[in-house]
């Protein structure tokens, strides 16, 4: 029992040595940068939790990256393989942008409301039609998910640039890319003085309530059900490509809502660098980091996406201390997901040994209770 | 305004860089052609590229040979597909995923590299155009197909080149049977792991060299995050091509050419949103990949990794 407790331990822990190891890389990375690692790395924690107004930046960042995670959650599990996060935030960002926009009349509290479901029903839709595509057409979701992600960075630059573009930026040769400012009345309200806003509470209420769904409906249930074994499933009177849709869908409305929130409650407005991250700054890929280290658990999530939330700010506060480029967290995450996965092996290794274990005895049992058994039956 | 575009002189621009622009994604989708062959899914071409690119770059940059920019691109490339191959075949890593990770890895290390050792926009003098004797004076195709610089060539070389090796050398029958049935390949002594490292390290190779053909033989620059998806298309040519070397030619032609096409839109000032033009190829990939794919099987084995028995 004790030993079974500590592997469980160890397993749950892996993701962490995972973290560990690509650090370790990026320190050997640093080295032979040149740079101290210990001065860098000590950077990077104190830019990300060294301060009040650090962490509430650490957990303004995680906000979209758990919000994206734990609908990768519910994708994952279903077994497809949701990579367009990027799209379907920035599709929910430019609907809800626009819903705040151009209604008025609404009290505050229902506007924002009214935006965040609009963002939501944006998200829901990119992932919808990869869902549809798959289910129905038998498009491998990786390709359309990808597509669907450059297909929505040219909407946001033809909006941003165009129909939306801020009246103040229209006017200027700058032309910056942005809509203009959502009225005050409609802004998610914040902890003053830092900007740590609503949003992040309602990720993590978010997150349990996906804990919830997952693993205590039915919904859920069938969910995971087609994830793990869809022919199995179809046989047992599951309708397959109902399931797989809607994983998609689910997993897009999340993604939809983390673009509505960053508007709502950080930006105050959907603005873009014209890259393809500009606005996203890429929580649509770092959502699934952290959905992978927290074993795609949806409350492991949130202290991933904290850890990861917190990877990429204090990669800024270490760019200006050690100077080194903030992509060198982009890389080392690369690294931890390439670790995470590939733990997965010794995990799996060592169940099958526990496993083949306890089928021994448990045959073992078995042989010597059907030569008690044997003699009772013949006798009935 | 639209009708500029059936102008003969244009008609043939837009051939000739839809040629040119179909170099890259022939390498690397022609790589990660023979990786899915061979069963195992490389999602992660796009990190592949960005770092061949930066690395011919580099190398072309620093030591003024093309062709050891080349080979650098080639070796970063390998190094990658190796990782990958371990990572797959050894550790049994979830394909899609690990493929994201070395996504994320090469975008970073690309561009933390680029900052660290070039920082602005620098050019390099990439590989000329070779007239082919007689060839390019063929009028119109002559000028189209036969004045490109040698890499151009080369893509298109690797196509039938491919298809041969793939479907009438005993290795191409290794790397078919191990990615159809990898069980029954391993029991008439086919080593299944030996088959796929060679398939996702010639993949790694193949992107690698796809990138340095956009940085020092099409754009001559390199630019952060410059392949822009590009990895991700070839990926879905192969599904497009299904699996088969002139299918991805095609697919490769076919999407290259609207990408000219709207370079062409774009040049001409046709008042259609740029933005929208440059939608066109990702709308048309996923409307080709809905009527084609639900007719073509892929590799039985593809994403399964291979275990034996015992």
């Amino acid at each position: 029992m004790m030993k079974s407790r500590f592997a469980s331990l160890i397993d749950a822990l892996l993701p962490v040595f995972a973290t560990l190891a690509a650090l370790l890389f990026g320190a050997v990375m640093l080295i032979i940068l040149g740079v101290n690692p210990f001065v860098a790395y000590q950077a990077l924690i104190e830019g990300a939790f060294g301060s009040t107004n650090a962490f509430a930046e650490t957990l303004v960042r995680a906000t979209p990256l758990l919000l994206i995670g734990i609908g990768i959650c519910i994708a994952y599990r279903g077994s497809v393989i949701n990579i367009g996060g990027e799209g379907q935030m920035i599709v929910g960002a430019l609907l809800s942008t626009w819903v705040g926009l151009n209604i008025s009349g609404l009290p505050g509290w229902l506007m924002v409301m009214v935006g965040l479901l609009a963002g939501t029903i944006g998200g829901c839709v990119w992932g919808g039609i990869p869902g549809i595509l798959k289910a129905y057409f038998n498009v491998n979701e990786i390709l359309s998910t990808v597509m669907m992600n450059a297909i929505a960075v040219q909407f946001m630059n033809y909006f941003l640039t165009g129909p939306m573009i801020d009246p103040a930026q229209a006017e200027i040769a700058s032309q910056i890319p942005q809509t203009a400012r959502l009225p005050e009345a409609i802004r998610l309200p914040r902890l003053v003085p830092t900007r740590l806003h609503f949003g992040a509470f309602i990720a993590v209420i978010l997150a349990f309530l996906v804990y919830i769904l997952l693993w205590h409906t039915t919904l859920g249930y069938r969910i995971r059900a087609v994830g793990q074994n869809p022919s199995a499933s179809h046989y047992a009177g599951i309708k397959v490509k109902r399931y797989i849709v809607l994983a998609l869908l689910l997993s897009g409305a999340f993604a939809g809502l983390a673009g509505a929130i960053q508007v709502y409650g950080v930006n105050f407005r959907m603005i873009t660098d014209g890259s393809p991250t500009g606005f996203t700054g890429g929580a649509g890929f770092n959502g699934i980091v952290a959905a992978l280290f927290g074993q795609l658990h949806p409350i492991l999530t949130i202290p991933a996406s904290i850890l990861f939330g917190g990877l990429l700010v204090g990669a800024n506060a270490m760019q200006r201390v050690v100077q080194i480029p903030s992509a060198l967290i982009t890389a080392l995450n690369g690294l931890v997901v390439v670790f995470v996965v590939s733990s997965e092996f010794w995990r799996k290794k060592r169940q099958r040994k526990r496993l083949s274990v306890s089928q021994d005895e448990e045959h073992r049992e078995a042989q010597a209770g059907e030569k008690q058994v044997t003699p009772a039956e013949k006798a009935t | 305004m639209i009708s500029d575009l059936f102008n003969l002189t244009v008609i043939l621009g837009i051939l000739a860089s839809g040629i040119r622009l179909a170099t890259p994604y022939l390498f690397a989708s022609i790589g990660e052609a023979y990786s899915q062959r061979s069963g195992v899914l490389n999602l992660g071409v796009e990190g592949q590229m960005l770092l061949g690119a930066f690395f011919a770059f580099y190398i072309a940059k620093l030591t003024d040979n093309l062709w050891l920019g080349v080979l650098a691109g080639m070796g970063v490339g390998a190094l990658m597909g190796l990782a990958m191959a371990f990572v797959t075949i050894h550790l049994h890593a979830q394909q899609g995923i690990s493929g994201i990770g070395f996504y994320l890895f090469g975008l970073g290390l690309s561009n933390l590299l680029f900052q660290l050792l070039i920082g602005t926009v620098e050019t390099v003098r990439g590989f000329p155009r070779i007239a082919l004797p007689l060839l390019s004076d063929i009028p119109y195709v002559g000028n189209i197909f036969f004045n490109q610089n040698i890499l151009v060539y080369l893509a298109f070389l690797l196509v039938p080149v491919s298809s041969f090796v793939l479907n009438k050398t005993t290795l191409g029958l290794k790397i078919r049977a191990v990615g159809q049935n990898p069980e029954a390949a391993d029991s008439l002594g086919v080593s299944v792991a030996k088959v796929r490292y060679f398939t996702v390290i010639f993949g790694g190779t193949m992107s690698g060299l796809a990138g340095a053909s956009l940085s020092i033989a099409l754009l001559n620059v390199f630019q952060q995050g410059m392949t822009a998806g590009q990895g991700f298309i070839a990926v879905a040519l192969v599904y497009f091509g299904a699996w088969r070397p002139w299918g991805v030619l095609a697919g490769a032609l076919l999407f290259s050419f609207v990408n000219g096409l709207q370079l062409w839109i774009q040049v001409l000032g046709i008042p259609i949103p740029s933005e929208f033009a440059v939608m066109m190829p990702y709308i048309l990939t996923i409307l080709v990949l809905t009527v084609s794919v639900s007719k073509v099987r892929a590799p039985a084995a593809l994403t399964k990794p291979f275990e034996r028995e015992g």
